[in-house]
């Protein structure tokens, strides 16, 4: 038998499609996308301004698509971690982190991940499938906080740009009126900088983009990031400065801060000298160690000396708060126990 | 006045790579000068070499300047007169499916050779997986195989892809391991499970990883258990 196809996930561009290709009146597919995004319901049988011939034929092919989270964990900060199944009996998370009036939802774009960054632990998954924009978009509809969101970070488990498709069409559901109506300038997309996909995004989307940078020395950056073997931070940077970043649209780097390895005052001069002439911000990040990894954080004096002397340079730099360091907090960590309880 | 940026790189290294930004990067026309298949869904492609390359490098190829390109490895040596890749038929692929329909005297879209996982005469374990062997016979076939160890994982025996020519290069530190059959002089199992028992993986080499992601995680995870230090490992990942 045919699998159905779930509907939660379209774009109106692809309802439409479907819609024409089951010879029913055009605008049953802005009705259906009010019942997917802007409705309480679950279930195609709810969808009651459609006709009955309608809904039998959706019911036939198509399921509504949403999925409930299995687990969920809350820190003690109040951070939680839901933790969802997907379509192939694998397993992604999504954290809610709640920051005075701010509440962000950080959401996975794949399972498992192919970059293989030494610090990660989605890593250690391996690659396991990509999710479709419907997966990725259940991980906010889904969520008992939804309607206080704030803020969304594609900064869960998997590169974004390595499921651009299915990432951009969750942008689109997220943000266009017929969709959630989100503003795209509450969302941001963080990558290692797939430049090719990179340069799609920024022409075909409007939301902030972050991208991983951790040191600015290309020899270090490859052996903590493999990407940078064909992507070179250096290109991700030149590609960057002919983007225009003066409006409300902005560009961040993720720099996790290493002990010893990338907190030096070499690694501010580089840095500095790397992003001179780029309208950005620059985010330090705590290290909690992942198993196996042989690297460790940095201590916080050097942290601080770090972002003064970036900010000294002219760099807009902040620290990010560590968040939910109980309950698995770093990316992958409970997926992958999750994994291996299903392995038992 | 725009930023110059530096790679912390040798200065031999930093000079090849300035003048290889000064090249047309863009994808060029070239005419394919062999298209074998060497393994059911395996093929060389190659076409006339225009530009140099440190073996270990990429070139980006695509069937049209439209479609986005993709990267492959090369693998044939800087003395050679044609520049070839290895690649296999994904069928999920964009591009495999295609590149393997054309034919010697067809035109590809080719770039400069780019990326940065050199080799060098330092003495190295190159380890790969599947297709990533191409780098390493780019390097053998350029006269890198001085101090050299290398062992090439896959799941069929009929994948151990120019085998012959790795050994004679090689001789006894070539090693291949096979993890769904077996036959002589080939270790069955994974890389990992080969490595694993080693005692001969020196703190004070270079590692190179080349292959799929998972096998380079776990096999960089495998080194790093074993003592080796992460500066030295080098992993190319197939994306």
């Amino acid at each position: 038998m045919e699998e159905k196809v779930p509907l939660f996930g379209k774009t109106l561009s692809e309802l439409q499609e479907l819609i024409a290709g089951y010879g029913l009146p055009k605008f049953t597919a802005k009705q259906i996308a009010d019942w997917l995004y802007k409705k309480e319901v679950k279930s195609i049988d709810e969808m009651s301004n459609l006709s009955k011939k309608a809904r039998e034929l959706l019911k036939k092919n198509h399921t509504f698509g949403l999925t409930e989270y299995v687990d969920v964990k809350e820190s003690r900060d109040g951070t939680k971690k839901y933790l969802f199944p997907t379509a192939h009996g694998k397993f992604i998370e999504t954290a809610m982190i709640p920051f005075k009036d701010r509440k962000t939802i950080c959401v996975s774009s794949q399972v498992g991940c192919k970059m293989g960054c030494l610090f990660c632990m989605t890593a250690k998954q391996g690659f396991q499938g990509q999710l479709t924009a419907g997966e990725i978009v259940n991980q906010i509809r889904n969520l008992p906080e939804r309607e206080e969101i704030t803020n969304i970070v594609y900064m869960g488990m998997g590169e974004p740009f390595d499921n651009l498709d299915e990432v951009l069409k969750s942008v689109e559901v997220l943000t266009s009126e017929w969709g959630f109506a989100m503003s795209p300038r509450r969302i941001t997309v963080s990558s290692i900088g797939i430049i090719p996909a990179m340069i799609r995004f920024m022409d075909e989307c409007e939301a902030h983009l972050a991208i991983s940078l951790h040191t600015p020395f290309h020899e270090e950056r490859q052996k903590l990031m493999p990407v940078q073997i064909a992507y070179p931070l250096e290109q991700v940077i030149e590609e960057l400065k002919k983007y225009d970043f003066s409006g409300q649209r902005r560009v961040s780097f993720e720099y996790i801060v290493f002990g010893g390895l990338n907190d030096t005052p070499a690694h501010i001069k580089e840095l500095a000298n790397m992003l001179r002439g780029l309208k950005c911000r620059v985010n330090l990040i705590r290290f909690h160690p992942v198993p196996g990894t042989p690297l460790h954080g940095t201590d916080e004096e050097t942290l601080q000396k770090f972002k003064d002397g970036l900010n000294n340079k002219g760099i807009l730099t902040t620290i990010r708060a560590s968040r939910g360091l109980d309950i698995d907090a770093a990316c992958g960590l409970l997926s992958t126990k999750a994994l291996l309880n299903q392995k038992k | 006045m725009e930023n110059k940026i530096r790679l912390d790189l040798s200065p031999k290294l930093n000079s090849f790579l300035e003048s290889m930004s000064t090249q047309n990067s863009e994808l060029q026309k070239v005419k394919l000068t062999r298209h074998e298949e060497i393994a059911p869904g395996v093929f060389i492609i190659g076409f006339s070499r225009r530009h140099d390359f440190i073996p270990g490098q990429t070139v980006k190829l695509g069937i049209d300047e439209i479609q986005p390109p993709r990267i492959y490895s090369i693998c044939s040596g800087t003395k050679d007169d044609e520049l070839c890749v290895l690649y296999n038929i994904k069928d999920d692929g964009f591009l495999t499916p295609r590149l393997a329909k054309l034919k010697v005297g067809d035109t590809l879209y080719a770039s400069a050779p780019g990326g940065t996982f050199f080799g060098t005469e330092d003495p190295a374990w190159w380890i790969a997986t599947g297709t990533g062997i191409a780098p390493f016979r780019a390097m053998i076939r350029s006269g890198m195989g001085q101090n050299k160890k290398l062992v090439h994982g896959v799941r069929h025996l009929n994948q151990f892809y120019f085998s012959k020519e790795l050994a004679k290069g090689l001789g006894p530190h070539y090693h291949r391991c096979c993890s769904t059959e077996t036959t002589d002089g080939v270790h069955p199992g994974r890389v990992t499970a080969f490595l694993e028992n080693r005692n001969d993986l020196f703190k004070d080499w270079k590692y190179y990883i080349c292959g799929q992601a998972q096998m380079a995680v776990e096999t960089r995870d495998l080194l790093i258990e074993k003592g080796i230090p992460f500066e030295n490992i080098v992993t190319e990942i197939y994306f």
